[in-house]
């Protein structure tokens, strides 16, 4: 760790646990895929073990998240001044949401609590902030079964743009991967960054417009309160599920481009800040 | 040198030339600067070391090692309004604390050793066998390996609630196998294990002992070039012991090196070449594993019953670093 650079004592030997080079690091990522599915699949079945109803709570649960959200902010604080088919749209920003702030305590115990793993077999352990958003990702994949419904039975249209829902997932999963990346670093570093992570999500939960229209709300405020709420990248990705789904929330090109422009800059920069760490997950 | 180690050392393997000469004489250096090296049985002249060195070929190269890692969490007294105060008053965060496991280790391992690793509880022993394993970064100092250094152990992959079969393929997964890879091993590893009908249901529904053997036939499917086992041999049924010693055996000639970590100094002196004996992260003695356990059970199992063994045997090599009563 002290001297990454010096010289092999003979040729043919290599420092035990260097990290590899950017694109050698990747290649092994990728011939990891396997793995990848495998665990994910794994720990996320895994997870629901213990309970009688088993996976049916990857059902139940956003179900109840969105009678308790509708209940909350729709017939008490009338958070859906402007919003045409409020039941879909929160349906849409729950389930959507949820994704971002999954990854995010995921992504924080990533490294930490597959210790174990970290300390017996020898892998790139980019391999673990993946296996959690990939099942983050399951999990919403899993809710579109209850979403899906919802949003038909509240009158919306089937049309082709339900289509643009996959390049807008793709978008998200690339963004949350990216911040699980970060996240995962941070938390093996300062292990009380689970305590402190509740928190942030839920101010990012509160100011991505979950609940609410951004447009909106922004508009009995000052001009930087709409910049700053429309470029947040939690409501960038609910602006463009959204639109694809819904027929009264569309978004111009602009979100689009703003969706590439985080997904793309915050994988790249997230995932060489990761690969940097690779050497001391070990020793946490 | 006189006389050959061991018979499994490679007779007329390639010789690396001067590199690997350098890199044992490094070592030697390394390990006398680092610590307070009190050579008592050293027999060879430089001379002699040099030509021994030449004919063998350095797979993992330990240069004077520390390690410190931290523990959290452990609960200190006051509770929560005294972490509270802690914080405020800047002392030391609450509830950490680091351990100096490994302190300036330094030694060569080559080509054809089984080299035992003895230590009483918490001498840094696994510890280190991690650090050869390129899993826990060390504090200074480097370990350098030829080819790749795996720890035999898959349990940390594997999932009780799910199946045998499917923890299989979960953990020869994990050790870097293929689909198709582990498609053609799957059987011989069904048979390795011999829980037979088990395989279909969950993991946490087996005894201890068919779990572990499971595991161990999942995590022996596969041969690195540097073989690390952490007390794996203590598994299972005495019929089970004598199949896993066997294929341990098996590896050991596949690997090229193997580094063992064991309370058992019966297993050591049997499959082991070489010993090393640590205590408080530091090497107390290095040399043939016969006169480290001689000596290791001299200071720790005094009045143990053993057969008296000649104490200096001519040509012994081991080399004892500090003396054991200064700990």
């Amino acid at each position: 760790m002290t001297e990454p650079t010096s010289a092999p004592p003979a040729p043919g030997l290599q420092r035990a646990g260097a990290r590899l080079p950017i694109d050698e690091y990747s290649r092994r990522l990728w011939e990891r895929r396997w793995f990848v599915a495998a665990y994910s699949t794994a720990s996320n079945s895994v997870g629901y073990q213990g309970s009688f109803l088993g996976q049916a709570w990857q059902l139940l649960t956003p179900l109840l998240n969105i009678a308790v959200y509708y209940l909350i902010f729709g017939m008490l604080l009338h958070t859906n001044r402007g919003v045409p088919n409020f039941i879909a749209f929160l349906s849409v920003g729950v389930f959507v949401f949820s994704f971002c702030t999954d990854s995010l305590t995921a992504g924080a115990r990533s490294i930490t609590g597959n210790i174990g793993l970290v300390r017996a077999l020898q892998f790139p352990r980019a391999v673990l902030p993946v296996s959690t958003t990939l099942v983050a990702l399951l999990r919403l994949l899993y809710s579109l079964i209850v979403l899906i419904p919802i949003v038909l039975i509240t009158g919306e249209p089937l049309t082709w743009r339900w289509l643009e829902l996959v390049p807008a997932l793709v978008l998200q999963s690339m963004f949350c991967l990216g911040i699980a990346f970060v996240v995962a670093r941070i938390g093996a570093q300062v292990p009380d960054t689970t305590q402190a992570l509740p928190f942030v999500a839920r101010v990012w939960t509160y100011t991505a417009g979950v609940m609410y229209s951004v447009q909106t709300f922004a508009a009995g405020h000052g001009q930087w309160v709409s910049v700053l709420l429309t470029v947040n990248p939690g409501h960038v990705y609910l602006a463009i599920a959204r639109n694809a789904l819904l027929a009264d929330n569309p978004c111009g090109i602009g979100t689009w481009l703003l969706a590439i422009a985080w997904s793309v800059g915050t994988l790249a920069v997230s995932y060489l800040y990761f690969w940097r760490g690779e050497e001391a997950y070990g020793n946490v | 040198m006189s006389e050959p180690l061991n018979a499994s050392e490679p007779d007329g393997s390639p010789a690396p030339a001067a590199e690997a000469r350098s890199a044992g004489k490094h070592a030697a250096e390394t390990a006398s600067a680092g610590t307070a090296a009190v050579e008592t049985a050293a027999v060879e002249t430089p001379a002699e070391e040099a030509a021994a060195a030449e004919s063998r070929e350095p797979t993992v190269v330990v240069d004077d090692v520390h390690l410190t890692y931290r523990i959290v969490g452990r609960g200190r007294r006051g509770g929560a309004p005294a972490a509270v105060r802690r914080v405020l008053l800047r002392e030391q965060a609450p509830g950490q604390r680091s351990v100096h496991a490994v302190r300036g280790v330094s030694f060569t391992a080559y080509r054809g050793e089984a080299i035992g690793l003895i230590g009483p509880n918490g001498s840094g022993k696994s510890t280190l066998l991690r650090a050869v394993a390129g899993l826990m970064a060390p504090s200074s100092g480097a370990v350098w390996t030829r080819g790749q250094a795996a720890l035999l152990g898959v349990s940390a992959a594997m999932m009780g609630g799910m199946s045998g079969e499917q923890n299989i393929v979960l953990g020869c997964l994990a050790i870097g196998m293929t689909p198709t890879e582990i498609a053609n091993e799957y059987d011989s590893i069904c048979e390795f294990a011999g829980i037979g009908e088990f395989v279909h249901l969950p993991m946490n529904t087996y005894s201890s002992g068919m779990g572990a053997r499971l595991r161990f036939a999942i995590a022996a499917s596969r041969a690195p070039d540097i073989l690390l086992i952490d007390e794996a041999l203590a598994t299972g049924d005495a019929r089970f012991r004598r199949r896993s010693e066997k294929r341990i055996r098996e590896l050991r000639d596949e690997a090229g090196t193997v580094f063992l970590v064991s309370h058992g100094l019966g297993i050591v002196r049997d499959t082991c070449t070489r010993a090393i004996w640590l205590e408080n992260g530091r090497i107390v003695m290095d040399g043939d594993a016969n006169d480290v356990v001689d000596a290791y059970e001299d200071k720790h199992d005094e009045g143990a019953h053993r057969p008296p063994r000649p104490t200096h045997r001519s040509g012994a090599r081991a080399r004892v670093y500090a003396e054991p009563s200064s700990f």
